[in-house]
């Protein structure tokens, strides 16, 4: 018993949610309507896209390498999938568009994987050239402009709700979108592969030490290409979901993006040098940046204070981590006092 | 006659036109603990990596299990029953022990799904074999060395290993630490199982090794048995050169000792250590790992102050709170890990020997006189007999026993009247540990006050002409090395069962 709680005290989520409990109530004492029906919806909704995303850079970030060409792979994948229908007139259902984001979200995921595990340069190096790359070949090839009428199916699945929140007094509504299943399962399966997959245990083999996971019997370079190929389709489902609920297609819409989703999933205990983090932290990051970004407006904090309050977090939370490191690592010397 | 476990025969492989290995020929018998013995960059690295199936090798065959194969991949090796512990363990630190032991088992029975009960049953047993408790849920990278060392060997014998190869082994490990090491190796032999032990440290290759296989420069210099073999042949197949093995007999003592400490303690970690160096000695200090000896050197050179008593330079009282008092007062250290502690890899050799003295290389303008740092340690490079082609070159691109040197060469730069070296020699083979050894006796007989910190007894023994031996955080005895052998010292050092007690 005594051992779990030190587990738990010890373990990173544990202050997360501490924080975001702490935050929650201050906007309450200072709102009063942070714990209200219409908010905690929203936050859900808010929460979708980004959820989504870090699911993909955490998972990349565990096998040791940082993502960032993932909203340019989702722009690029959605845009062209949307682009095709639209020109084709597709009025169907959209379990198309997805089949098609899934397609084409593997092949640039693909891209990305046969660089990374081929070459020793950097994830990050090689994601900024094949980001550039991928939202060149968007305005490039595809000539990119606003899309505004989405095929039907994907309007469609953008405005279908789960439930609708309703304020008894203001009479405002807000809707639990369907997608948001999207990222529960997306989560769902996530925590299967990386808890009880061989391919899982093996991204955070190869994030704690490659040439030991080479040794071991991981078949690195095909790890590393497949994650790849995966994280460009979770990508593409947060870019399909996102131009679904948005009910257009805007090409840049995603960009810059990469950063805030790097932020959560660092802040949810994920270490930079990879081999570390857990989804649940992935997931308590993102919700303690969806709040910041989303509540502080209740409080009456202008807007342009976001990025302050966000870079605050990350320090203090990276910051906290790195004080856990370097105490772990302070070993008291077994010596008799006299 | 009984069939080999493993023979490697005429094996060669080169790399970018550098022949690595050359002809190499080597067969285990089942059971059998073999010696591979050989300098840095002889090719023993080279030649595990053929075994293991890391390489595969230019020429030659390799013969396992009754199978002969040109060149294997690691899971033929592994599915062959070869093992390897390698110098890093190759363990995962940010994985629990059970997942470190079990993933193996997982990934040879080509799963796709891992099942966490069935791998803690597998750790389980996999400890239980060499009758190892831990628990099985902390974190490696919170073990200490020879912790990590036992997950790495509890991890090999779970496959049906049949020969386990150990890659220096006993490189980080204390006394106490390598007889459990050997404990093991002798019940693994007793149950078939065969080791290959690769090592530079003679008493310890003496004293477990049946036969012997030397290489030198990637070609097999002879196999033996250890009655064939002593000191002096061993260092002489190892490299080809000459060495004798004499005591240090110091010349030009000063009447005033240069360094002297009463009463210094830190606290949790030594207490009462009252020391005397003088001018043209090299003390040794040695002790048990956690006997305070490396916090010792680190308050003498000021990056672990003194909490009490007091540290008299040329008899008066100094203040060495910070490492650049240190320096002023002309103490010079050589840290323990020379490669995280004191090098920057990647820079050059020469910007690494002028760092710390580069205050006088800078111009009345305040810019850095490149060519004077430069000319300053190619100068070093040529005394100390550093083997680069280039003073410019990554200090990485050297072998251990040369880092070391440059270490050296970056104290003596600053013009020490003390120097502490502690583990000087740790991980460096035996031609440069013998070189490391002729230049500390010549710096002493200059007039520099030496001190060497290390549990390498013979180190200590030959090349010291006092030795302390530390216990507890305490002095316990300062002995006459001349007078005292090797394992009188090594009962001093671990007398005192209180001081085991938690090391696990």
């Amino acid at each position: 018993m005594a051992k779990l709680v030190r587990k738990i005290t010890k373990s990173n989520e544990f202050y997360l949610l501490l924080v975001i409990i702490a935050v929650s109530v201050v906007i309450q004492l200072r709102s009063g309507q942070f714990f209200s029906a219409n908010n905690l919806v929203d936050l859900a909704n808010a929460m979708v896209v980004p959820g989504i995303f870090a699911v993909g850079a955490f998972m990349v970030l565990v096998a040791g390498g940082i993502d960032v060409s993932f909203p340019a792979l989702a722009s690029l994948s959605v845009y062209a999938t949307t682009r095709v229908l639209v020109d084709a007139g597709y009025s169907g259902g959209v379990w198309l568009p997805f089949l098609m984001v899934i397609v084409v979200g593997a092949i640039l995921g693909a891209f990305n994987g046969l660089f990374t595990s081929r070459f020793v340069v950097p994830v990050l190096i090689i994601t900024l050239g094949t980001a550039s790359v991928f939202s060149g070949v968007m305005q490039g090839v595809f000539k990119s402009v606003q899309i505004p009428n989405l095929p039907a199916g994907m309007s469609e699945f953008g405005r279908s709700t789960l439930f609708v929140a309703k304020n008894p007094e203001s009479g405002l509504t807000s809707n639990m979108p369907m997608a948001f299943l999207i990222l529960v399962a997306v989560v769902a399966v996530a925590f299967v592969v990386m808890r009880y997959t061989t391919f899982g245990r093996g991204l955070y083999a190869i994030g704690g030490d490659e040439s030991a996971a080479a040794r071991a019997g991981f078949k690195v370079r095909k790890i590393k290409f497949w994650l790849f190929v995966i994280v460009g389709i979770i990508a593409s489902l947060a870019g399909l979901v996102r131009t679904s609920m948005m009910d257009q297609m805007h090409p840049t819409n995603l960009l810059g993006m990469e950063l805030m989703v790097i932020a959560a999933v660092v802040l949810g205990g994920a270490s930079i040098t990879g081999g570390t983090g857990t989804l649940t932290g992935t997931m308590l990051g993102t919700l303690l940046i969806v709040i910041v970004q989303n509540s502080m407006i209740l409080v009456g904090i202008p807007t342009f204070w976001q990025g302050f309050a966000l870079g605050t977090l990350i320090l203090v939370g990276t910051g906290i981590s790195a004080v856990q490191l370097t105490r772990s690592r302070k070993r008291a010397p077994a010596l008799i006092q006299g | 006659m009984v069939d080999n476990v493993i023979a490697v025969r005429d094996i060669g492989k080169a790399f970018a036109g550098v022949q690595a290995l050359d002809g190499i020929t080597l067969e285990i018998a089942p059971g059998e603990i073999h010696c591979l013995a050989g300098e840095n960059g002889s090719g023993k690295s080279t030649l595990i990596k053929v075994i293991s199936g890391v390489h595969a090798p230019d020429t030659g065959t390799i013969e396992l299990n009754g199978k002969t194969f040109s060149k294997l991949s690691p899971i033929e090796a592994i599915s062959n029953g070869v093992q390897v512990i390698y110098q890093d363990f190759s363990v995962f630190p940010n994985l629990t022990v059970m997942e470190n032991l079990a993933l193996n088992a997982e990934l040879a029975a080509h799963r796709t799904f891992v099942s966490w009960k069935r791998m803690r049953a597998v750790a389980e047993e996999a400890i239980a074999k060499i009758n190892f408790t831990i628990d099985l849920d902390e974190k490696v990278g919170q073990l200490s060395v020879a912790q990590k060392q036992l997950v790495a060997i509890s991890r090999a014998l779970m496959s049906d290993a049949k020969l386990i190869i150990m890659d220096e082994p006993t490189t980080a490990l204390t006394k106490r630490e390598v007889d459990a090491l050997f404990a093991i190796i002798l019940d693994l032999k007793a149950r078939g199982i065969a080791t290959l032990f690769v090592s530079h440290k003679l008493d310890e290759v003496f004293e477990i090794s049946e036969r012997f296989t030397i290489i030198r420069n990637g070609k097999s210099v002879i196999t033996c048995l250890p009655e064939e073999l002593d000191h002096a042949t061993f260092s002489h197949h190892m490299t080809g050169r000459e060495f004798d093995d004499d005591h240090f007999v110091p010349e030009h003592v000063s009447e005033e000792p240069i360094l002297e400490t009463r009463g210094l303690g830190v606290d949790g970690a030594f207490a009462d250590v009252d020391l005397t160096l003088r001018k043209g000695e090299i003390l040794g200090i040695t002790g048990l790992l956690g006997s305070g000896r490396t916090e010792l050197a680190l308050s003498l050179f000021g990056s672990k102050p003194a909490d009490s008593g007091e540290i008299l330079i040329n008899g008066e009282v100094v203040e060495v709170g910070s490492v650049r008092d240190a320096i002023a007062h002309g103490i010079g250290y050589v840290p323990e890990d020379r490669l995280t502690e004191g090098l920057f890899l990647e820079r050059s050799i020469s910007s690494n020997i002028v760092i710390s003295e580069i205050d006088s290389f800078v111009s009345k303008f305040g810019a850095l006189d490149q060519r004077k740092a430069d000319a300053e340690g190619q100068r070093w490079v040529d005394e100390l007999k550093i083997a680069t082609p280039n003073a410019s070159n990554a200090v990485n691109t050297l072998s251990g026993g040369n880092q070391q040197r440059i270490v050296l060469a970056k104290w003596l730069a600053t013009h020490p009247k003390i120097l502490i070296l502690n583990g000087p020699t740790v991980g460096v083979d035996i031609g440069s540990k013998h070189d490391i050894h002729r230049i500390l006796r010549s710096l002493a007989s200059e007039g520099l006050g030496v001190i060497i910190i290390s549990d390498d007894i013979p180190e200590v023994i030959q090349n010291c002409n006092r030795v302390m031996a530390m216990n507890a955080g305490r002095i316990v005895a300062e002995i006459d090395p001349r007078t005292t052998t090797e394992s009188e010292l090594a009962e001093l050092m671990s007398k005192d069962p209180s001081t085991i007690d938690g090391k696990g």
